[in-house]
């Protein structure tokens, strides 16, 4: 049972991830940063528990802050580019971060040991759940009503003019800016949403690994948060938590007995599902037919 | 109430305007003519702020419109229509005009909660209004880019609308349209002008622009060739050679 209490605390830590990059690239930006917004929420909500102590929840409160933060931080020069351009250079982002926590010592002794992130040998011992007795299901609980409350927000925003808005922009900016939008409130505050869920989503992917480094926030990891919301489609929320099943439920673990072929289906199979729904898994239609069959029983 | 001072806009060594004085009067109908590359849409672009001017002034209601972001000035009441249309494809009908309320009232009748996080109830009759101004309230769920081609201009006409501008720049707004699409456009203008919105139309279509305007202004490679009433100007020598070519009549 553990095994698939396991497997759903990762689908929820990358559910946020997928959702971080799922309403910045409702906006028409593609970034490959989430996962450095990722590992600052990783590491500050980590040290918070660790070294200073700090209950969970505001350490992970203060890691979605900071992560908010650098977001809003990067949003505002990646204004600037567009298209791949704006990819290369949050990809650059991504890796200046991970390159500062591959050099960042802050180790304090703790009762004997030395407990902090070292570098390269990344940070160990993030013992908030087992010093505190949580069992694998309460864990899975904890990660899931974060993912959840973010769920519910996001799909709130979507049926908000603010989500119509982000869609228009992401359509077609100059045209949203003819019609008074703008454009820098508005793709600035989706990056900083983007970034403070990627900074819940570090946090809680700190404590339940309770062993990060900077390998953990590379770039697969950030081409992962924007695959989620490509495979799953952009239409809704739901697309995203559904391609995380699909990859990281069926794909990761379902086909491990597969061996070596694993890594070659693996790819094979993305591409297979990214031609079979070029709209993502939930596209518009999709959901127009769901919504049909519901009406057509409620009437 | 718009003014532009001797306005030019150079693209490396392409004089897309240059030095051009053009004044829109409140309530008129204001045309601009000219053939192909002559400066028409970059003047439209200038006046909404796309690119910035290589020198010169353009005065709204007595203010410099300067650096003025192109989202500013549609708050300040220039609202714009695209030569290629350019809607929100993915978005219904209805979602198009309800992302382009963001004009000054909307923005003092309600609240940041309700202008952003708010849901449609709100909005309801205002944007059932436009619809059926422009005749597509039958289509108001559909995606916009599932739209017939004379309905998508009509959807982009109602979304300038939706902001409520006091000038209106129109680029080209019937091309591509048949004969009956041009005389319904026409009413739609007519009808904008009785509202007291001001009209700055740039048009190729004859047939419209000598049918509407009060006045008219003629371009040739960004310079202002003639200015008149419509009559004055079809009789202009200079606009038969601009158009025409060869020797002045």
């Amino acid at each position: 049972m553990d095994f698939y209490y396991g497997l759903a605390q990762l689908v929820g830590v990358h559910t946020l991830l997928g959702l971080s990059a799922y309403i910045v690239l409702l906006t028409g930006q593609v970034s490959l940063a989430q996962a450095a917004f990722f590992a600052i929420g990783a590491y500050v909500s980590a040290m918070l528990t660790v070294l200073a102590g700090w209950h969970l929840v505001p350490a992970i409160g203060v890691g979605a802050l900071l992560g908010a933060a650098t977001a809003c931080g990067v949003g505002f020069p990646a204004l600037r580019v567009k298209g791949l351009m704006l990819v290369i250079a949050t990809l650059a982002f991504g890796e200046g971060v991970r390159i500062f926590f591959f050099n960042f010592d802050y180790q304090i002794a703790k009762g004997g040991i030395k407990v902090g992130p070292l570098g390269g040998e990344g940070f160990r011992q993030i013992r908030f759940f087992p010093e505190n007795g949580w069992s694998t299901a309460e864990v899975m609980l904890f990660i899931w009503m974060f993912a959840l409350l973010v769920m519910l927000m996001l799909w709130w925003i979507d049926r908000s003019r603010y989500g119509a808005v982000l869609r228009a922009v992401g359509e077609d900016d100059m045209a949203a800016q003819s019609v008074g939008v703008n454009l820098t409130a508005v793709k600035v505050s989706a990056m900083t949403i983007g970034g403070a869920i990627a900074g819940i989503g570090g946090g809680l992917y700190a404590h339940y690994t309770t062993h990060i480094e900077h390998s953990s926030f590379n770039v697969l990891v950030a081409t992962f948060a924007i695959a989620y919301p490509i495979v799953g489609g952009l239409s809704n929320v739901l697309g995203t938590l559904l391609a995380v099943i699909f990859v990281q439920g069926f794909l990761v673990e379902g086909l491990r007995d597969l061996g070596d072929w694993r890594n070659l289906l693996f790819g094979a199979l993305i591409v297979l599902a990214m031609n079979l729904r070029p709209r993502g898994f939930l596209d518009a239609a999709t959901l127009a037919g769901i919504a049909r069959l519901f009406g057509g029983r409620r009437a | 109430m718009l003014e532009l001072k001797q306005v030019s806009r150079h693209f490396g060594g392409v004089r897309a305007v240059d030095g051009l004085d053009l004044g829109v009067k409140e309530g008129e109908i204001f045309g601009l003519i000219g053939p192909n590359g002559s400066g028409k849409s970059t003047t439209v672009n200038l006046i909404a702020g796309i690119f910035p001017l290589t020198s010169g002034t353009i005065l709204f209601d007595g203010a410099d419109l300067g650096a003025l972001p192109t989202h500013r000035r549609l708050q300040a009441g220039i609202a714009r229509t695209f030569q290629s249309i350019r809607l929100f494809g993915q978005l219904t009908v209805w979602q198009n005009l309800w992302v382009a309320q963001n004009s000054p009232a909307d923005r003092a009748k309600r609240g940041f909660y309700a202008r952003w996080l708010g849901g449609q109830s709100g909005v309801r009759a205002e944007i059932a209004q436009l619809l059926e101004f422009s005749g597509l309230a039958h289509k108001q769920e559909e995606l916009a880019a599932n739209l017939a081609f004379g309905e998508q201009r009509r959807l982009e006409l109602a979304r300038a609308l939706a902001a409520r501008p006091k000038l209106l720049l129109l680029d080209e707004p019937a091309a591509g349209m048949n004969s009956e699409e041009i005389a319904q456009l026409r009413e739609r203008i007519l009808s904008l002008r009785q509202r007291g919105v001001t009209i700055l139309l740039v048009e190729h279509v004859m047939e419209l622009v000598m049918g509407v305007t009060d006045r008219i202004a003629v371009l040739n490679f960004g310079q202002k060739i003639a200015e008149g009433t419509p009559a004055e100007v079809q009789a202009s020598p200079m606009v038969r050679k601009a158009y025409l070519g060869g020797e002045a009549a």
